[in-house]
Parts: structure tokens; sequence; C-alpha cells
């Protein structure tokens, strides 16, 4: 009888927190939707398209912040690709199991902790006066933070996170399929080129695509790089913004439409990262990997 | 007979031509993707050693143990924010830990219901969701009906971080757990809650405990979250209802401001925090590998 009164307890126990954890998702998209409405209500679907945002003559375009979010993210995930596909090839095949694949597969690993704000931190005091003799040198207008400098810190953000899910990836490749390519007399650059690029095309594809979603989100070291003026950007020297750093810049002080209109930049954000989220983890978990994900 | 000969050399010096082709193009890549990784790995490792070099530099026993001055005065600690760390994640993992176990339970116990299902689909997207967003959210949870900053938001926005972790984790050892334990366990009539509780979680205890360790990894750097939930403090404060430092808080705002004492400050603020975050790292792994029930 106590077993019985126990075991009902327990799986309504179970079953509430996640109905609770379900809940808790499900609130979070509905609260950014219902805090946005004000802002959606009164400018309607012109608040994507607009291209100023001036909160004191109530302009609420946020087409400079989505420009801003992708070029910045595309940029550095174009720039990065090859150099993690190297590191992924380097620890995954050429030099496996060897000492030096150890060291690195370690430093990225640390590195892949290290907090989003250290690395701002670091661009702040070494990057800032480098690239602003760069754009002396190259006779643009000195800013030292902008585009370029997020870029460069983004980039070294992406590069531990997806070397190691590319790593993942590859070390997933059969090995006999590879002693058969080998065996019939095929170098290794033939090796890697229509054995192992062919076999993990769909994991590098969705490890990109994560790899994305991260840049995308990225809030601290780009808010504080990227010099935050709310107009498209047209200089890749000069300053920008982004989805997450207008949101971390001007929400603390922001109310009324600001607010409202604040939040419906988060919606959108959110609805973008959820999908290039939902998309990759299903394509990476159907090909097996999911407990390597679970890590960053 | 001689006639042959110079077609056959002919035939040699052709393949001759196409294998040292292909091998100067496998040598050429070789060398591409170790120029490339090098190229990538030497500023990562640059970042390594400034973090350390300078975080070092400005490390002493009054930036552990003092409290933040204001500008312009030498000296000054980050007590306060160290102190804030903890306690937000202390707030966090108090209710994270228990709905994430729960959940975890759950996904893996009643694996084909609607519930799990979409539960587990959620949880992976939501490890992917910007931080930025979680602390927009608690805002309007927490900030605007309480009216004010609070240590309280802040460690809610942290624990909304890490139920994914906590939840994914504790599902995927639970399923690692053997289907004989739990028949042993039936068969000498203990009943099914006692069976999960007594028998099946603490199998799967060195997982679940790695899981939150990674979580509290993930959150104890975070920043974004707590900018419009924790807001910052440069006093110490335990109260729950006010605002509270945390060392991301302290280094963005450090980092950010004109004074070049402040900077130094930052520096040495990064440095105890990424050596934190490098111990509960290690930790992880030494849990995860020592301490192992084995199948």
């Amino acid at each position: 009888m106590e077993g019985k009164s126990g075991d009902l307890a327990f799986r309504t126990g179970i079953t509430l927190s996640s109905g609770l954890t379900f809940l808790l998702v499900v609130g979070m998209f509905f609260t950014l939707l219902y805090f946005s409405l004000p802002a959606l209500e009164r400018f309607g679907p012109s608040l994507i398209f607009l291209t100023s945002w001036d909160p004191l003559s109530e302009k609420f375009g946020i087409l400079p912040f989505i420009i801003g979010t992708l070029i910045t993210s595309i940029l550095a995930l174009a720039i990065s690709f090859p150099f993690s596909l190297s590191i992924g090839l380097f620890l995954a095949e050429y030099y496996r199991g060897t000492k030096v694949s150890h060291v690195i597969g370690a430093a990225t690993e640390v590195l892949a902790g290290i907090p989003s704000v250290v690395y701002g931190l670091w661009g702040l005091t070494f990057l800032v006066p480098i690239m602003r003799d760069l754009a002396i040198y190259l006779g643009r207008t000195p800013y030292g933070v902008g585009i370029a400098t997020s870029v460069f810190v983004l980039i070294l953000m992406i590069v531990p996170f997806s070397a190691s899910l590319i790593r993942e990836v590859i070390s997933l490749v059969p090995s006999d399929l590879k002693e058969a390519a080998y065996s019939l007399g095929a170098t290794r650059y033939e090796v890697v080129r229509h054995v192992i690029l062919p076999y993990t095309k769909t994991g590098i594809i969705a490890g990109t695509l994560l790899s994305f979603g991260r840049a995308m989100g990225e809030t601290m070291a780009v808010t504080m790089l990227i010099g935050n003026v709310n107009h498209i950007p047209s200089d890749l020297f000069g300053p920008a913004n982004t989805m997450a750093s207008v949101i971390a810049n001007e929400f603390q002080e922001s109310s009324g439409m600001t607010f409202s209109s604040l939040v419906f930049v988060g919606l959108v954000l959110f609805l973008m990262t959820f999908m290039i989220n939902l998309f990759g983890r299903h394509v990476l978990s159907r090909i097996g990997i999911s407990k390597e994900l679970d890590k960053f | 007979m001689a006639a042959k000969v110079p077609v056959l050399n002919r035939e040699i010096r052709v393949r001759d031509w196409r294998v040292f082709y292909r091998i100067a193009k496998d040598r050429i890549f070789t060398f591409t993707i170790v120029l490339l990784a090098i190229l990538m790995v030497v500023p990562l490792l640059v970042i390594l050693y400034h973090i350390y070099i300078k975080g070092l530099g400005s490390l002493g026993f009054d930036l552990i143990f003092g409290l933040p001055k204001p500008p312009g005065e030498k000296g000054g600690g980050v007590l306060n924010s160290i102190i804030g760390s903890f306690y937000l994640v202390g707030i966090a993992s108090v209710f994270s830990v228990p709905i994430g176990i729960a959940t975890g339970i759950y996904l893996s116990e009643r694996k084909d219901s609607f519930l799990a299902k979409s539960v587990a689909e959620f949880m992976s997207t939501m490890l992917g969701i910007p931080s930025i967003i979680v602390g927009v959210i608690v805002y309007c949870w927490l900030v605007i009906p309480l009216k004010g900053f609070s240590a309280l938001a802040g460690g809610i926005a942290l624990g909304l971080m890490m139920i994914p972790v906590i939840v994914k984790s504790t599902e995927e050892t639970l399923n690692l757990v053997p289907e004989s334990l739990r028949e042993a366990s039936y068969a000498l009539g203990v009943p099914y809650h006692r069976t999960v509780l007594k028998v099946l979680l603490p199998s799967a205890l060195p997982g679940i405990v790695s899981g939150i360790l990674v979580a509290v990894m993930r959150v104890l750097g975070e920043t974004a979250p707590l900018l419009f939930t924790a807001f910052g403090n440069q006093f110490l404060n335990l109260n729950l209802l006010k605002p509270i430092d945390a060392l991301p808080l302290r280094i963005y705002v450090y980092a950010t401001s004109p004074y070049r004492e402040w900077h130094e400050i930052a520096w040495g603020a990064a440095f105890l925090l990424v050596i934190l975050v490098f111990l509960i790292n290690i930790l992880t792994r030494v849990v995860s590998s020592r301490w192992r029930v084995q199948f």
C-alpha cells in the first residue's frame, strides 16, 4: 500500500517537473511575443524593414541590427571555416592520437570554456590598438572598434567550438573505408577529398550551422568591440550594432515603445537561432553526435 | 624486341609524372592543413598567454579580499563579485538541479510520451539560445513585477540556462544503466519509485554530477543574462531582493570604463574567472573518469 502511494507521488513529481520545464520554454517564447506586441501593434511588420533606429523620434527599424548580425556572423563563419576544417583534420586524421594532437585538443577545450566577456576584454586591450593602426595604414577612419574587430574576435571564439565538432564528425569515419582507399593506392589528399569529406559532409554542414547560431547570439565580446552605432553599416572598419549588442546596450534604460521594440529584436533573434539550432542538432543527432554537443 | 623498350620507357615516364603530380598535390594539401591549423592555434595560445601574464600581474591579496574602490583610488578588489558569483550559482542550482534531474528521469522513463519527446527537443535547442534572451525574459518575469533588479532574478536566469544541460546529462546517463538492474530490483519486490530512486539514480550519479558541474561551468562565465537581472552592485550584498555583483559583470563594467586601474582589476578578475572555470573542468573530468560505476 505504501509502495503504491509512493509510486503515485513519484510519477506525479517527475511528470509535473517536466510539465514545468515544458511550460518554461513555451512561456519564454510567449513572454517575448507578449512584450513585443505593443510595438508590433503600433508599427506592424515595418519594424523589420525600416532602416533607422532612433528612439527619440520614435523610429524603430531593426534592419540595421539584423544586417549587423548577419554581416558579422557570416564573415566570421566564412573566414573561420577553412581554419576549423584544418584543425579538425589535423586532430582527427593527420596527427590522430599523437602528443601534439592531445595538447591542441586540450587547449581548444580550455579556450571553448573561456567566458565571452574575457574575449571582449582581450579585444579591447590588445586588438583595438592594432586595428586602429591598421585602419590608419589603410587610410580609413581609425575607430579601433567596429565590424572588423568583432569579426576577428568572433573567429577566435568560434574556431575552438567548430573545430572540435568537425574533429568529432571526422573521427566517426570508419577506418575500413579509409583503408580500402589507401590499399588502392590513394594518397592522403585523395582519401580526404574522396572518402572523408563526402562521408562527413552532412555533419560538417550541421556543425557549421550550429557555429553560425552561436556567432549570431554572441553578445558580450561583440557588444564591447563593435562600437554600437544604430545605422546600417557601410564600412567594415566602422562601428555597427548586432541584435544581441543593441539589447545589451539599450535594454536597461529603455521603457515604453523602445522597450517593446527591443523585446521584439530579442524575439527575432530567438526565432532565428531556434530554427538554426533545431535543424543543426537534428542532423547531428541523426548521425550519432549528441554527447559532444552538450559540452558547450 | 628492340622497338618495345622506348614505348615502355615512355609509359613509365608518363606514370611517373602522374604519380609525381598526385604526390605533390598531397604534400601541398598537407602543408596547407598544417599551416592553417598553426595560423589559428597561435593567436588562440596568445590569448591564453595574455590572460596568464596580464592576469597574474594584477592578481594579489587585495584583489581577492578587497572591495571595489572609487575610480582614481589605488587598489580595490572584487570580493563582492566572487561571493556574488557563487551566491548566484547557488540560487540557480537550488531550483535547476531538482527540476533538471526530475525532468531527466521523466525523459528516460517515459521516452515515448508526447511530453517527453517535445521536452527533449526543446532542451537540445535551448542549449543554443543566446543567453542575452534569457536575460530579457527573466527581466519581464521578475524584474518588472518586483520593481527592481535582484539576486533572485539573476539566479533564476542562470538556472534557466542550467536546466537543459542537467536534463540532458541525467537522461543520457540513465539510459546507459542496464535493464537487468531494474529487473533485479523488481524481482525483489521493490516498488517502482524506490527502484528508480535507490537503484537507478545512484548508479547514474557520476554522470548526473558531472552534468551539474558542466552546467555550473557554463553559467559561471555568463554576463549577458545578468545585465538586466542581477545588474551588478559595487557593495557586498546577500539580500535576495537587491542587486548583486558577479565576476563577469565586474569584468564588463571595469573593461569598458575609461580608468586604467580598473582595467588592471578587470584582468585580475578575468584570470580568477578562467582559473575557476578551468578547475571545474578538471573536476568534471575527474568525476566522470574516476568515480564511475562499471556495468
